[in-house]
Parts: C-alpha cells; structure tokens; sequence
C-alpha cells in the first residue's frame, strides 16, 4: 500500500485521478481503519487530507459555514458560530463515537462512507446542506442527499472528492436537532437516527421544515410528507403525533442484529417528536 | 514494499521510526519503538486500550496510520509521571484501587489526563461520558470515576 | 513452640488484613510499564495468524498448504496433522480438536491451518494462499433446536450412560440432584407457577486479547510466555497435546489482562508450540478482539423450565427445574453447576433439578464467573418473584421465609455449615435503598446468587532474605490484586509490616502444581497456604531464636514480628526480631523459608442479595440503571477495595448480560456480532456508582475466615435486573437479553 499526504486540494485529485488501482481517501480515518482492519478493505494506496489546510477549516460562506473535509467532531464541537447556527449537526456529528475518535472523524468522511445509519447524515440533510465535490472536471455542489447511493456506495465519480461540506445560512427562529437511538448510552450504531430542522414565526407557527430519517432505509431519508406536519402548525401535540406517523409510514428498515423491523418503524417516530420538541425550543417556540 | 520513514515526537523526544504504510501508530509505537504501554484490545476504536494524544487531541492510535504520525506530537502512557512523580491520576488510580486487571489502565489515564485538561472540574456524568469510549470489564467503573473525579479535585486545589 | 497450628477460623484481632494498602503492581500498571500477553518479544521470533472456518459446519475434505509455504518469509505452516492424535483422554483430545480442527470444521472461526512468518503481513498473505477443500454440512446453534429430532448431528456416539435412549446424539450428560417430593410439595401450594427462560450465550469480554511466545527447541525443551488464569494448567496441557513430559515445558505467566474465566484453557499456545518446534524460533501469537469473540469460550445459552409452589404467606412447598445448556461444539457446559447452584439459597422440602448438556455448532465454552449459575439464578429468583409479587407479599420477605441456613440440607446435597445469605438478606431490608421511593416508570428488583467457591491444589514458598524481608511465591496469575492480598496476609501471620512482604507469581518451574485461578479459590487457597507457609517460618524462626538463646524450641513464642521467650522458665531474653534472626541465619543452619502444599476441601459457600432500581423507557424500551446496591458475604474481606471491586465488577457483567450482550447468530450459522461496536458491554455512560456492603460471617474453614468472592457477584443480577424491568414495565420479561426492541415488544403486548 502507497500512502500519500498531498498538501493541496489540487494534488489530493490529481494523485486520486491518476491512481490506478483502489485508492481511499483518508479524512479521520476512523471507518476506513476499521475496514482495513477488519480485511473488508485493502487499499493500494491512501491518500491523506489531513495535511491539506483549507481542509482543516471551518470558514464562513454565504451566511452559512463550510466545514472542510479533514475537520474533526470535536473541532466542530469546540466552534462557537458553528455551534450556535447548527447545534443539531454539531451534536449527530459528536456522537460519532467515543471521544477518542471525536478527535478524528469528519463529517465528510461520515458522508462518503455511506451507512444508512450515520449519525452526522441525517442532520446535514435535514439542515440543507451540501457537499462541494472537486474532480478532475472542476468543482461541483451536490446536496448531501444525492452523495450515498446506498449502504457503502456514493455518486461520487472515479477522481472526485468532497472537499467541504457547506451548511447554507441560519435564519432567525430557527434551529435543528438530531436524536438517535442506541442501546446503550454511547459507543453504538444508530438503530434510528432523525434530525428536524424548522424555522418559526414571530407566532411561533412553524414556516420551514426539513425532516430526515438514518437507519431505516439503504440510505438516509429525506421525509417531506413528515416537513408537511409540522409546516403550518405551532408544533403542537397533534402536529407532533402527524409528524411521527409521517416518519414511520416512511420508515422502511430492516430486521437486523441492531434491531427490528417493528421496532425502528415505533422509534422513528418517537424521535422525530423528541428531536421536533428539542428543534422548537431552540427556534425560540414556547414549550 | 519499502518502508516510511517518520520523523515524530514521542513524549518530548525527537523519534523516528521505519513503518509500513498500512500500519497503525500503535503497531509502530509497541513493535517499532517498543512502547507498549498502549494496549491493542479491539483495533477497532472500541475499547479505547491504545488511547494517545496527538497534538493534543485525545485519539485511539489503533485508528491512525503510524505515517499520520509524521511532524506530531505523540502522547503516551509512558509519558505520564514526570520522572518518579506520578501524575496525580496514576497515585489516584492506585488509591482508588481504580484498577483490577490493569489492561484498560493506561488508555483510561491518558483519556482522563485529557478531560482534565479540557474540563477540569467535570461533572461524574461529564466523566462518564468522556470516558464512554474506554472500556474496563473488571471494575464497574466505579472506583474508576471516583478515582477521577479526586484527581480532578486534588488538581483543582493544587492549581 | 507455643503456635496455634489449626487450619480452621479463629477469632482474632488483625492489624494488616482489612485495610486498604496500595497493591504492589499499582505502579507498574498505571505507568504502562506492566507486560501483558502481547508485550513480550523474542529476538528471531515469528509471527504467527489463524486460519478460521468461515462455516458453522463443514467436513474438511483437505488442506493445501503448499502456495503457503512457498510464499518468501514464512518459516512453518501447521495443521492437524502436525499433532499427534490423542486415544487417552476425551477431555484433552477435545481441547486439541478445538485449538485446531481435525476431520470437521465445528464452528464459525474454528482454527484450521496456522502460519508462522516473517511479519504479520507476510502472514496473512499467507493464510489466504491455503486451501481448504470444505464439504458444508447442515449446522445448528439454538439449544432446543439441538436437541429436537433430526436436528444436525455434530458428533455421533459422545453422550454417557446417564442419556436416555432415543434422544438426540447432541445431547451428551443428563443430571439430577434434589430431594423430596415435588408433585406432593406442590399439591399444597396455593399457587404454582411454570414458566420457562431463555438466556442468550454471552462472552467473558476481558480487554486483553489471548496471546503467547512460544520458543521450543530441537532438545525438546520449550518455554511459554502467556495470558492465562493458569500455567500450571497451560503447561500440563500442553505438554500433553505436544507429548511432552511436563517438566520440559516452562510456563511464565505474564501480567493478565482479564479472564473472568475465559482463560483457564488453551487456544492459542499448543498451536504457537507446535510452529516453534517446526521452525526452532521463538513464535508468537495474538488473537484479534474478534477471533476472541467467534473463537475462545464463552459460556453457554440456555433454556430453563421452572415449576415452582408457594403458599399464599410465601413458604415454598416444591421446586423443580429443567436446564438445557448449549456449551458449544464440544461436551462440558456448565449445565451442571446450573443443576446444582439454582435453588442452593433455599431450605426446601422437595427439589429436584435435571439438566440436560446440549452440544452445537458453536465455540467451545469456557468458565464464565460462576459457570452456570448465573442462567438458573435468574430463572429461579425470577419465578419467585412473580410468586411473590402475585400474592402481594415482600419479595425480601419471602426470601428470608425460604432462606437456607446453617443446618439446612442444600439441594445439591451436603448440609450447610454457617453461611451468609440471611445476613445479606437482613442487610437488604435494613438498607436505605430498600426504602428509597421510586418514580414513575421505574422498578426495583431484588435476587439471591450463590456460589460454591473452590480450594484446589496450591503450593507456595514463602523466603526470608538475609535483610529480612519476605518475599512470597505463589502460582497463580494475579487477576484482581491477590499478590496485595497474599502479602498482607503473609505480614499479618509474621507480625510485620506490609511493606516488608513483596508477592511474586512464579513460574511452573519453581513450584509444584497449581491450580487455575478460578472458583474463587485464590484469597482462600492461596491465602490458607501462603498463612500456613508464614506459620512454617515462624517455626523454623522460633527455632533458630531457641538456637541463639541455648533453650528449648517450645520455649520461645512469635509475637509482634518477634520471637520471645515463652515464659518466664524460658529465661530473660531479649525479643529477636525477624530482621535479627535473618541477619545470622546463616550461623544457625542456612536459609529460612517456609511452604506449604494443599488441597484445601474448607471453601465456604457464598451467597449475596442484589438490589437494583431501573426506569424503562415507554416509548422506546431502553432500560436505564438508577441505582444499584449488593450485599454480599465475603468471610473475612482482606482487602475491602478489591472484594467491593469484585462486587461491582461481577454485578456489572450481569447487568450487561441482563440488557444488552448476547451472541447472535445468523441463518448460516455465523456470528454477526464479533467486536466490541456489537457485542455491548456496558460503558462507563450506562451506569450508577455501585453500592456495597460487604458482610462478613467467618468461612471455618479459613484461618482468617475468607471465603472467595470472585464469582458470586454474577449471579444474582440477570434477574435482580429482571425483577426490576418486570415492575417498571409493568410486563414479566422472560428472556435475556432485554434489549430495547424486546422491551418494547413486551410493552405493546401489555
């Protein structure tokens, strides 16, 4: 195996471009290690961002952020502006894992390693985010939805990589939130993730929603009929118990050693009520 | 398939070593350098066994390259106890009988040095998160946290 | 010399046993510097990988080894062959099937081929230039499926005289204790309740994976580096499989990082042995966490029938249960010690139990803690509960109504001596957390464990240095803090500080055999022969003293680390010291030690209560620990820190067995489960401090009165958890795991 440590973007895709044969990128590093560990992958070469310094930043852009490829969750975690704006992707971005790997892993990678059940997932699609995709052709803007094609397959053509994540900006009387669920109080893999973003009035009557479901389908979902629910109402107990039959008529999983069937379609909509509470709260609605 | 050369800093001392490119910094740090203070119980980011800090930052060294190691600072448990005076974490640890088998001891002092130094006066449920990711089958925990939460208090005053 | 010789507990006032010194390897273990298993090298070793069965099931028609051995940097390929068959002995023949496979493939993981190189790389490229021809068979891994007719047969013609014909050829050992009546016992209860349980296979999840170094000669002479609860069992082993004799081999136990069991067999180190003795190098081996998982020894699952009769005031009139327990590929789960241990807290007129030893297409099983005890605790306390909550009686209460005591004929036979499960359960109900109110949701759920506790063959020497400090060598691998322990009891017997004694864990070529540290044998055995040894010296002190002072040996007397004249017809001598006698042992016949071999039979049974407050989630089913107290009899607790480790330590085991660890099996028969991300053990996040009260009731048999305390911790979570659950779900879980999906499930058929 070749290990690169390019310190350009340009470099980091031409080394990709022009490599033959099965060539990772490593952001933190914290799935592919795993997979080479566990002789689910044996790369021939690996190419490290983390020595790319655009990379490691997080920046302001267009009122929003992006959050370069190499950024690690306990960076994001520690940004005050990034924190304020998107508490909901910072906190799905800082379950990934133990502390230990908060020091590593990136949204980027959570991204491309493309797990149904990804914490970080659900929170950027239901924040609007999109992922900037540099190739050999030039730079492209994908929304986050549109990169995983299914359990550990992506869009991404043969030379390209995301190098930033950009999450667009924050209006007033708007939050998000993210919950997941797992069987112990850390250190495990969604069962169901759900992450609500909404934006409120001055009447705290919600205007805007975007609702995203982990772990129950071969990709992260994007639940409009569940946005619906909520848009319109002031989040109430109606709006909530509309909004969490949305998420489980969405909800299509499988039975597998996390979970059942029956139980992640019942918890999608538990959470999505919980993380909707948590979402409103935060936009300023009253409790 | 020849080997990388490393120029890195291991507890303050200039180091180099040879390693593979698919090797991890804890295979290079116990089988190149002979550290084998970090332990290898998952290789998987799991259990937290191999905890080190690279710049600072608290990491599982089982989940990096040890070709990531290139011009960083690496912190170990043999960097822990300045000469014969232990860190106030290990004489705690031993007080504390914080330890039965002792396997997850070096991973859970590095992890814990670095939620003091990050928040040194954490909450128990502070503690029990951040250390969430170092598994101890032996203990419960108990005497763990304890131990922990008195390291942290000892600090605090001696500060 | 005027010594108490006994054996037996004698009440007395200790200086040195009880506190809470700083053990002697602390700072070896909080610096990093300890070596475990994998931290030994060799100069010129090789490294060596597994190959694995990737079938639950399957005949291995052949194995070519040769693109292996080909391959540039590896020095040795092993297989079955490179074994000799064993004839003699079914127990250790099928350790050697398990280490390495012969003319079937038993169980996903089961080792096939291994491969020493150069480098690891060179290994693992090796292990996939091996060709395995495999003939797949059908394979089975539940327990009742096992045993059904037709079920997959592993092997034919292994079950004893005890099996009913026409049962399955996977049923191997039937047995049966009790006594009494049932069918007339439950005749006069008020209600009787049957109810059957299932508990899922769970592993002991110590941190550190197995490893050895293994460096064998062509003069035949070997020595072993190695992880293990036991070197003296790893040397006889292996020296068996390898066709040794037992002193050519010499085992070193290095630090242990975790066994709970699990490491009082071999896996890994005939197989390392066999590659050193192919390639006259040092060889080394270290499994990954999920060749620990798929392929060492977890403890069996199981499923329990319980019928049980109680009067409407809580008295049991009869009890009787069925166990059924998978052990793996191989005869030897624990189903005995289940039979034996489930109904052992009460004083019951009429019990029987029968348990039936199942074998499938699993791992091998290993000791667990308490090795089936904890599955038939929960069974048992589980249907008592609800016994007990159904006729709206104190479930303390009806236990105290039940408990055995001294005097009371125990269900697997002898009559119990003084023991302390009446105390734990007073201790119970005199404790605040008894009284404690609960909220909304929450449950508080209360069970009874109890343990056997072992004694086992032990040998220690105990040496004076010629400054006079005491050095303490025992045998057995100190997993939890027993050298601390050994030391202060050797100072406490000499009259000495604890600083002066130091404990080592010898090798096997400095002692005579030792038994596995396991039955909780190692503070009572080890300690019983580590007093004995430190009395043994004292004698010969004494003896030298009378030298110096020209008197009789039963003239002088130990005291305060001293000898004394014993009266005053001794004459007026000045105290000798240890330290002084020491200093001129050389000038009155050499060297002073003292040692002592047993086979101690005075284990004391332990029982403990457990008490555990949890809230279930009603939307979800996740199940949250609020509060947890155990109350346990530990005889004499030498070192209270590491007996309430022991405590919280085994409590927590079962409560991840109660929530949420368990093998899982797909269709095909393989683990989906193996790493730590899966196979969930509890984390620092999911828990409470855990409470205790150690409760001490003198073991006779014990010079200080301890009895072990390894083990019984295990076996009363599963259900106290349970129990707990029950109330707070306002449902009756009846299989383990209880995880979320499982709760909930039982939530929504509420």
């Amino acid at each position: 195996m070749q290990y690169l440590a390019p310190t350009t973007v340009e470099e980091a895709v031409s080394a990709l471009a022009a490599h033959s044969g099965d060539c990772r990128l490593l952001a933190g590093g914290t799935d592919l290690l795993v997979r080479m560990r566990s002789d689910m992958a044996d790369p021939d070469a690996v190419i490290d961002l983390k020595r790319i310094d655009a990379l490691r930043q997080i920046n302001p852009e267009d009122g929003g952020w992006r959050v370069g490829a190499a950024v690690s969750g306990a960076e994001m975690g520690e940004h005050e502006g990034l924190v304020a704006d998107w508490p909901g992707v910072v906190e799905a971005t800082n379950l990934i894992g133990s502390t230990q790997v908060q020091g590593r892993c990136t949204m980027a990678g959570n991204l491309c390693n493309a797990s149904p059940a990804a914490d970080s997932v659900p929170a950027m699609v239901a924040a609007g985010a999109v992922a900037r995709v540099v190739g050999p052709d030039g730079t492209r803007v994908v929304p986050v939805e549109e990169i995983p094609t299914g359990p550990g397959t992506t869009s991404l053509a043969k030379g390209e990589l995301i190098d930033a994540i950009i999450l667009p900006e924050r209006g007033a009387r708007s939050s998000d939130a993210y919950l997941r669920f797992i069987p112990r109080t850390e250190m495990d893999i969604a069962v169901v993730g759900c992450a609500v973003s909404l934006t409120l009035d001055e009447d705290g009557t919600c205007t805007a929603a975007r609702v995203s479901l982990g772990a129950v389908a071969p990709t992260v979902l994007l639940v409009p009929e569940a946005a619906d629910a909520l848009i319109g109402t002031k989040v109430d107990d109606t709006a909530l118990d509309a909004l969490a039959a949305a998420c489980s008529a969405a909800a299509k999983p499988i039975d597998d050693k996390r979970g059942t069937v029956d139980f992640r379609v019942h918890v999608a909509g538990v959470l999505a009520k919980r993380a909707a509470k948590i979402a409103k709260k935060r936009a300023g609605g009253a409790a | 398939m020849s080997k990388i050369h490393i120029t890195t800093s291991v507890n303050g001392d200039p180091t180099e070593f040879l390693c593979e490119a698919d090797e991890t910094l804890l295979d290079a740090l116990r089988d190149r350098l002979g550290m084998t203070g970090a332990k290898e119980g998952c290789g998987t980011g799991d259990c937290g066994a191999c905890s080190v800090t690279v710049d600072g930052r608290l990491v599982c060294s089982c989940l990096m390259l040890g070709a990531e190691a290139e011009g960083r600072e690496i912190g170990t448990i043999e960097g822990m106890a300045e000469g014969d005076q232990l860190h106030p974490l290990q004489r705690k640890f031993i007080e504390h009988a914080a330890l039965q088998c002792g396997i997850c001891t070096p991973g859970l002092l590095v992890a814990a040095k670095s939620l003091l130094e990050k928040h040194p006066d954490p909450t128990e449920e502070e503690a029990r998160y951040w250390l969430a990711g170092n598994l101890c089958r032996c203990t419960g925990y108990d005497k763990i946290i304890r131990a922990v939460m008195d390291a942290a208090q000892e600090m605090r005053e001696a500060s | 010399m005027a010594l108490d010789d006994k054996q037996q507990y004698q009440t007395r006032q200790f200086k040195v046993v009880g506190t809470r010194v700083k053990r002697p390897d602390g700072v070896d273990k909080v610096t990093g510097k300890a070596r475990f298993g994998a931290d030994m090298s060799a100069p010129g070793m090789l490294i060596a990988h597994v190959l694995r069965s990737p079938h639950a099931h399957a005949r291995i028609k052949s194995i070519d080894t040769s693109a292996a051995e080909a391959l540039p940097g590896v020095h040795g390929v092993v297989t079955r062959a490179d074994f000799s068959e064993i004839t003699d002995d079914d127990f250790t023949a099928d350790i050697l099937d398990n280490c390495m496979a012969g003319d079937k493939a038993l169980y996903d993981g089961h080792a096939v081929a291994a491969v020493a190189a150069n480098s690891v790389a060179v290994a693992k490229r090796a292990l996939k230039l091996i060709k395995v021809d495999y003939e797949v068979l059908p394979h089975v891994t539940d327990v009742d499926a096992a045993m059904e007719d037709g079920a997959p047969v592993l092997h034919d013609g292994r079950a004893n005289e005890t099996v009913p014909e026409g049962m399955s050829p996977n049923v191997l050992a039937r047995y049966e204790f009790g006594h009494g009546d049932i069918e007339a016992g439950l005749a006069k209860a008020d209600r009787v309740i049957e109810r059957t349980y299932k508990t899922e296979a769970t592993h002991q999840g110590y941190i550190e994976p197995h490893a050895c170094l293994a460096s064998m000669g062509p003069d035949g002479q070997a020595d072993l580096w190695c992880c293990t609860q036991g070197h003296y069992m790893v040397r006889n082993t292996c020296a068996a499989i390898m066709g040794m004799e037992q002193g050519q081999l010499r085992v070193t136990a290095s630090e242990i990082g975790g066994g709970f069991g699990g490491k009082t067999t071999v896996f890994l180190e005939p197989v390392a042995l066999a590659l050193s003795r192919k390639t006259s190098r040092p060889v080394k081996m270290v499994m990954s966490r999920s060749e620990v998982l798929r392929a060492t020894g977890p403890t069996a699952s199981s499923s329990i029938d319980v019928r049980i009769g109680m009067t409407k005031d809580g008295q049991i009139t009869a009890a009787f249960a069925e166990l059924r327990y998978q052990g793996g590929a191989y005869p030897g789960s624990p189903v005995e010690f289940g039979s034996m241990s489930a109904f052992a807290p009460y004083d019951l007129e009429n019990v029987k139990t029968v348990g039936w030893d199942v074998v499938t297409n699993r791992p091998k099983q290993a000791a667990y803690r308490a090795p089936g005890a904890p599955m038939a605790a929960y069974a048992v306390e589980s249907a008592i509960d609800e016994l007990a909550k159904g006729f709206g009686l104190d479930p303390l209460a009806v236990r105290l109504k039940n408990a055995a005591r001294e005097g009371t004929k125990a269900s697997y036979g002898p009559t119990f001596p003084a023991i302390g499960l009446e105390a734990t359960l007073r201790a119970a109900k005199d404790h605040p957390h008894w009284a404690a109110p609960l909220g909304e949701n929450q449950g508080r759920g209360v069970a009874c464990g109890f343990w056997f506790n072992f004694g086992g063959d032990t040998c220690v020497t105990l040496n004076i240095t010629p400054d006079g400090t005491v050095t303490v060598s025992e045998g057995n691998p100190d997993i939890g803090g027993s050298r601390a322990s050994m030391s202060m009891m050797a100072a406490e017997e000499l009259g000495i500080p604890y600083e002066q004694v130091r404990t080592i864990v010898a090798d096997t070529g400095s002692l005579g055999q030792n038994e596995v540290t396991d039955g909780s044998r190692v503070t009572f055995a080890v300690g019983l022969a580590t007093i004995e040894s430190a009395r043994a010296a004292k004698r010969e002190m004494c003896k030298r003293a009378a030298m110096v002072w020209g008197i009789e040996e039963d003239a002088v007397k130990w005291e305060d680390g001293a000898a004394h004249p014993a009266g005053e017809n001794a004459g007026k001598h000045p105290p000798m010291t240890l330290k002084e006698i020491a200093a001129v042992a050389s000038n009155t016949g050499g060297p002073i030690a003292g040692h002592h071999e047993a086979n101690p039979e005075g284990a004391g049974v332990s029982f403990a209560t457990h008490m555990v407050d949890t809230e279930v989630d009603p939307e979800t089913g996740a199940v949250k620990i609020l509060r947890y107290t155990v109350f346990q009899d530990a005889g004499k607790a030498v070192h209270p820190d590491y007996v309430e480790g022991q405590f919280q330590g085994g409590a927590v085991q079962g409560i991840g067995w109660a929530l949420n660890e368990e093998y899982i099996y797909g269709d095909d028969g393989i683990l989906q489960n193996a790493g730590f991300l899966d196979y969930r053990i509890p984390v620092a996040s999911d828990l409470p401090m855990i409470d205790t009260v150690i409760l001490e009731i003198p073991n006779p048999g014990h010079p200080y009165g301890v009895r072990g305390v390894g083990e019984t911790s295990i076996v009363p979570p599963l259900a106290a958890v349970a129990n707990s659950v029950s109330e707070a779900a306002g449902v009756r879980l009846t299989q383990l795991p209880m995880s979320p999906p499982k709760v909930l499930s039982a939530l929504h058929s509420k």
